[in-house]
């Protein structure tokens, strides 16, 4: 039930807080922020009780009939990877409510219903077990989040707002046509028409089938994430739309299709991934090598930081498809660590714009002098971003490195050069914005206090799981285990069609050296002592 | 005629008799505002009879109606739809002067055309149910004779509405002549004893195609369509896109599963290629239209392409989502077309796009109304219109028809383009937009509306349920 609460409570507090708007904005600001932070601490209650639930497959679960004949349920439930992403999601909706507070004058309650609304679609999707519901909530969001960059962005707002909308929504509807593939797949093999996920993973089906639904749910999460050369639509998203916008774009939305991913299009279609794997990885690289390049290219700051995504999300691809426990945990710690330090940077530069009226990166310099508590921000932000060790950042692509290394060092090799083109951008920022001579007639106060309370959090979100990373992946264990766990038996079984399984075989298994990477366990998973924990400590 | 036989006719006896007792009255005194209580009040007699009806309804009368579950769903969504256009049209009315009470006299004959056809299952009675509505359809296109559109409209229609009836007549006469029978189930049985369906039967069926294709305005009979959307006032418009779109689509589904014309191959490829050829054509010569009931009608064009899937499964999933489909695009339109309709003005409809610039911040009720309907009419989550495009692509996939499953995901991306385009005009800012005062009863229709696009958006198995244990299917 905290389940549905939970959406429930975003959706109630949206119309709430649109209806105050129209007499109060305060007080629409306020029931926004009063309406996440109640969801944060009713996550973090979860969080903290999931010692109980150890051993089950799912830590709480919601189960009611909606649609019974066509086999649609509410069927929303929690484990390990969800859970973080719900705390990303609560922790990074305050942050947007605050950096709007003084952004956004003009109709402030509808601007507050579109945020919670997107908010409960993007929780939705992180909940959904249900493919039909699933796909129910990733459109929810997409209407709001329309509204969001249409009426409160900048200049060019509506051409991106139709951009934005129309990529999404044709790569979701592709999607959609998949899901109701797999339905009737599942439908005439078994007798039992469902959308249930638990009952649909492991549905035999022809390769050629498979691989064509799969390939109508990556669609959707290619475009979303977004993965090179599906990235258009992104930097006009991010750079129109308002500070919150962006921040919850980059932060959480281009999440849901990392989440997808790693829920649904990985285990539903194990090997039609296998097949797809090398692909995969290499559109990944070419995303954090390209992304990278465009950024350093951008004179428009914001654009810059959009790009940055771009190349981060490679790492979430090049992970998903690497396919062993190392990665994952890499994939789960580069979405939380994207989330925090992109929407940070975004944050900085609608602060730079409140002040200075522009995101020219030639129109700024030098304002490290007059703002020293900023620089110090944007330094601690490029940092993450360019993956300092101590950062979370640096823990996540390292992560996803190892776990790539294990699979292919040729791939592993060219993605590390990512690393070095984040340098680049990331120092450039630093030095465009804070560093060089000042440019005069600009008007540019410090951090007020509210600014500082928003980046002051989200630089402790960097350093702590930058530091002790052990919670976040002690939490998502047990969820990245089962998805492994279940491409592994059926790889070991090889239930499936056979020839497709010795193309597996020589994908995932025969060129994996595993024996030879310390503190690495081998196959099979069962007896894997916590590998993670061992490479902590190296750390 | 025995007494199931009366209670099943019960509906169309109060239809039936409502045109005469409104005559009756207009000549003892001339009010609008009595005539339009009257009108609603036998609209919900007739709505209300179906409950008696429902669980009785399984008659054939001497082979020419048959009232059966089916027939009676498609009347009860034509007399909601009755209702709704009663209120808006008595809104609209009242604009304006001259003789305005006659209008709702045609609107029951129209009414009744559309409901005998939804359940004729003779060419006869198919024949007069149509006439019946293009008639009135003539006259209430061209009621507001002031207006220039109007006339113009009113002639295109009765111009192009004949040639589609001689087609019809041409059809069935080809028919007849191959099959020796008027009725479809004997038509379905002959055809079935054939080894080789007779050239006579196949051109005859072509016919009827082309002339329902002209009544519901499918690719490539669709021309007349925007004019007559803009020419005629907003309630007709309305009734156009609803009750005379939905009756003629239930005939056409009697008509082909009665026949078994959906099992016959080169049928089921003319037809999906209109289907196809409707998707695309409306929603692409939409993109442009700055006019939002020319924009409707292009729209319109592409939703009876959708609806024609159902036609060729053939199976009761597809019945099931076409009655569903029907419903969600009635209650849809008559959210689009009332909103405009409320904020016409005695001059001229509001029909332009630039009327609606700014109306979220003047009208935000209004605009919330506009809006949802509009995403419904996108298919949109939470509207009913997603809810209809689930059913009809899962009939149509479960029937093996990807590529018109394809088609349409497609065209639903290529239509959100315009749909969101009117929705992105209500945002922009405005200085001119002023508010306008909502009259008690279309606030009510405003909220009843929301209401419904809602409720078969987020509660569809309610609805489809009601449908599916009625018609018996599991």
């Amino acid at each position: 039930m905290i389940l549905v609460l939970l959406i429930l409570i975003l959706m109630a507090g949206g119309l709430l807080a649109w209806l105050a708007g129209r007499s109060n904005p305060l007080l629409a600001r306020l029931i926004s922020l009063g309406v996440i932070i109640i969801n944060l601490i009713l996550t973090l209650v979860l969080y903290l009780s999931q010692e109980k639930s150890v051993g089950q497959r799912w830590m709480v679960e919601f189960s009611r009939n909606w649609i019974p004949r066509a086999g649609i349920g509410i069927h929303l439930a929690l484990d390990g990877i969800s859970l973080l992403m719900l705390l990303l999601t609560f922790l990074i909706g305050i942050m947007a409510v605050l950096v709007s507070w003084k952004e956004i004058n003009k109709n402030t309650g509808f601007f507050h219903f579109n945020i919670l609304w997107i908010l409960a679609g993007i929780t939705g999707v992180f909940l959904s077990i249900d493919l039909f519901l699933f796909y129910f909530f990733w459109e929810v969001m997409l209407i709001p989040m329309y509204f969001l960059i249409g009426i409160w962005g900048h200049e060019n707002r509506i051409y991106a707002s139709y951009k934005f909308f129309l990529f999404t929504q044709a790569s979701g509807l592709l999607m959609f046509l998949a899901i109701l593939g797999l339905y009737l797949v599942h439908g005439k093999e078994t007798g039992s028409y469902t959308f249930d996920y638990q009952q649909l993973i492991g549905t035999k089906m022809s390769p050629t089938i498979e691989f064509l639904l799969m390939a109508g749910f990556l669609a959707a999460f290619l475009v979303k994430l977004p993965a090179f050369p599906f990235h258009n639509w992104l930097p006009d998203a991010h750079t129109e739309a308002p500070t919150a916008g962006s921040v919850i774009l980059a932060s959480l939305m281009l999440k849901t299709g990392a989440y997808g991913l790693l829920r649904f299009a990985v285990p539903l279609f194990p090997d039609a991934s296998a097949v797809f794997a090398p692909a995969g990885m290499v559109l990944g690289i070419a995303g954090i090598l390209y992304g990278a390049k465009l950024a350093f290219a951008q004179t428009d700051l914001k654009r810059l930081v959009a790009y940055t995504s771009v190349s981060h999300m490679g790492f979430v691809i090049l992970g998903v498809y690497a396919f062993n426990e190392i990665a994952y945990q890499g994939v789960v710690m580069q979405m939380i660590a994207h989330g925090i330090s992109t929407g940070a940077l975004f944050i900085i530069v609608g602060q730079l714009y409140e002040r200075l009226h522009t995101r020219d990166l030639e129109r700024m310099g030098g304002l490290w002098k007059e703002m020293p508590a900023m620089g110090a921000m944007g330094l601690i932000f490029s940092m993450a971003s360019l993956g300092l060790p101590g950062l979370i950042n640096f823990v996540a692509e390292f992560l996803t490195l190892l776990g790539t290394f294990k699979v292919s060092i040729l791939f592993a090799i060219i993605a590390s050069l990512g690393l070095i083109a984040s340098a680049i951008y990331s120092l450039r920022i630093m030095q465009k914005v804070f560093f060089g001579s000042k440019n005069d007639g600009v008007n540019s106060k410090d951090l007020t206090l509210r600014e500082a309370v928003v980046l002051g959090i989200l630089v402790a979100a960097v350093f702590i799981p930058g530091i002790f990373p052990q919670p976040i992946i002690k939490t998502a264990r047990p969820a990245i285990m089962k998805i492994v766990n279940e491409r592994d038996n059926i790889n070991v079984t090889g239930a499936r069609v056979p020839g497709n399984s010795a193309h597996r075989a020589s994908v995932t298994v025969a060129n994996l050296p595993e024996d030879n990477i310390p503190g690495v366990a081998k196959y099979p998973y069962s007896d894997l002592k916590p590998a993670s924990i061992d490479l902590n400590k190296k750390l | 005629m025995t007494r199931n036989e009366f209670i099943c006719l019960l509906p169309y006896m109060i239809l039936a008799a409502a045109p005469v007792i409104l005559m009756l009255i207009i000549t003892i005194s001339r009010n609008l505002k009595v005539i339009y209580g009257f009108s609603l009040l036998m609209f919900l007699m007739a709505f209300l009879s179906l409950f008696i009806v429902m669980p009785s309804a399984n008659c054939n009368i001497d082979s020419l109606l048959t009232i059966d579950s089916f027939g009676v769903l498609f009347l009860g969504i034509i007399l909601l739809a009755g209702i709704f256009i009663t209120i808006l049209s008595y809104q609209y009315l009242s604009m304006h002067d001259g003789e305005r009470e006659e209008y709702f006299i045609i609107l029951f004959v129209g009414v009744l055309g559309s409901s005998i056809l939804v359940i004729a299952s003779h060419f006869i009675t198919f024949f007069l149910g149509l006439e019946m509505l293009s008639i009135s359809l003539y006259v209430m296109i061209g009621y507001l004779r002031s207006r220039g559109y109007c006339i113009e409209a009113s002639v295109k229609f009765l111009v192009i509405a004949s040639v589609a009836t001689a087609f019809l007549l041409f059809g069935m006469g080809l028919i007849y002549a191959g099959s020796g029978s008027m009725v479809f189930q004997d038509i379905g049985k002959s055809m079935g004893e054939m080894t080789r369906i007779s050239p006579l039967i196949f051109a005859g069926f072509g016919l009827i195609l082309a002339g329902v294709g002209f009544k519901l305005a499918l690719v490539p009979f669709h021309m007349w369509t925007p004019d007559i959307y803009q020419g005629a006032p907003v309630p007709v418009t309305t009734f156009i896109a609803t009750i005379s779109k939905g009756s003629v689509l239930a005939f056409a589904l009697r008509l082909f599963i009665n026949t078994g014309g959906y099992k016959n191959g080169t049928l089921i490829i003319i037809i999906s290629a209109i289907s196809v050829l409707s998707m695309f054509t409306g929603n692409l010569l939409a993109l442009g239209q700055v006019n939002i009931k020319r924009l409707l009608a292009y729209s319109s064009i592409a939703h009876l392409g959708y609806l024609l899937i159902t036609l060729i499964t053939g199976t009761p999933s597809g019945i099931e989502a076409a009655i569903f489909y029907i419903a969600a695009y009635t209650i849809t339109s008559i959210g689009a077309f009332g909103v405009i309709s409320i904020l016409s003005v005695h001059e001229r409809d509001a029909d332009n796009i630039e009327d609606l610039k700014g109306l979220f911040w003047s009208n935000p009720g209004i605009a919330i109304v506009l809006s949802l309907a509009f995403l419904s009419l996108a298919g949109m989550p939470l509207t009913a219109g997603f809810m209809s495009k689930f059913y009809l692509v899962l009939a149509g996939v479960k029937s093996g028809l990807w590529l018109l499953a394809f088609s349409l995901i497609i065209n639903s991306v290529i239509s959100l383009y315009y749909y969101l385009r009117v929705i992105k005009t209500m945002f922009t800012s405005s200085e001119t937009a002023k508010s306008v005062s909502l009259t008690p009863a279309s606030r009510l229709v405003l909220v009843l509306i929301v209401t419904g696009i809602l409720f078969l958006g987020l509660f569809p198995s309610w609805i489809t349920d009601l449908i599916s244990t009625y018609l018996g299917i599991n």
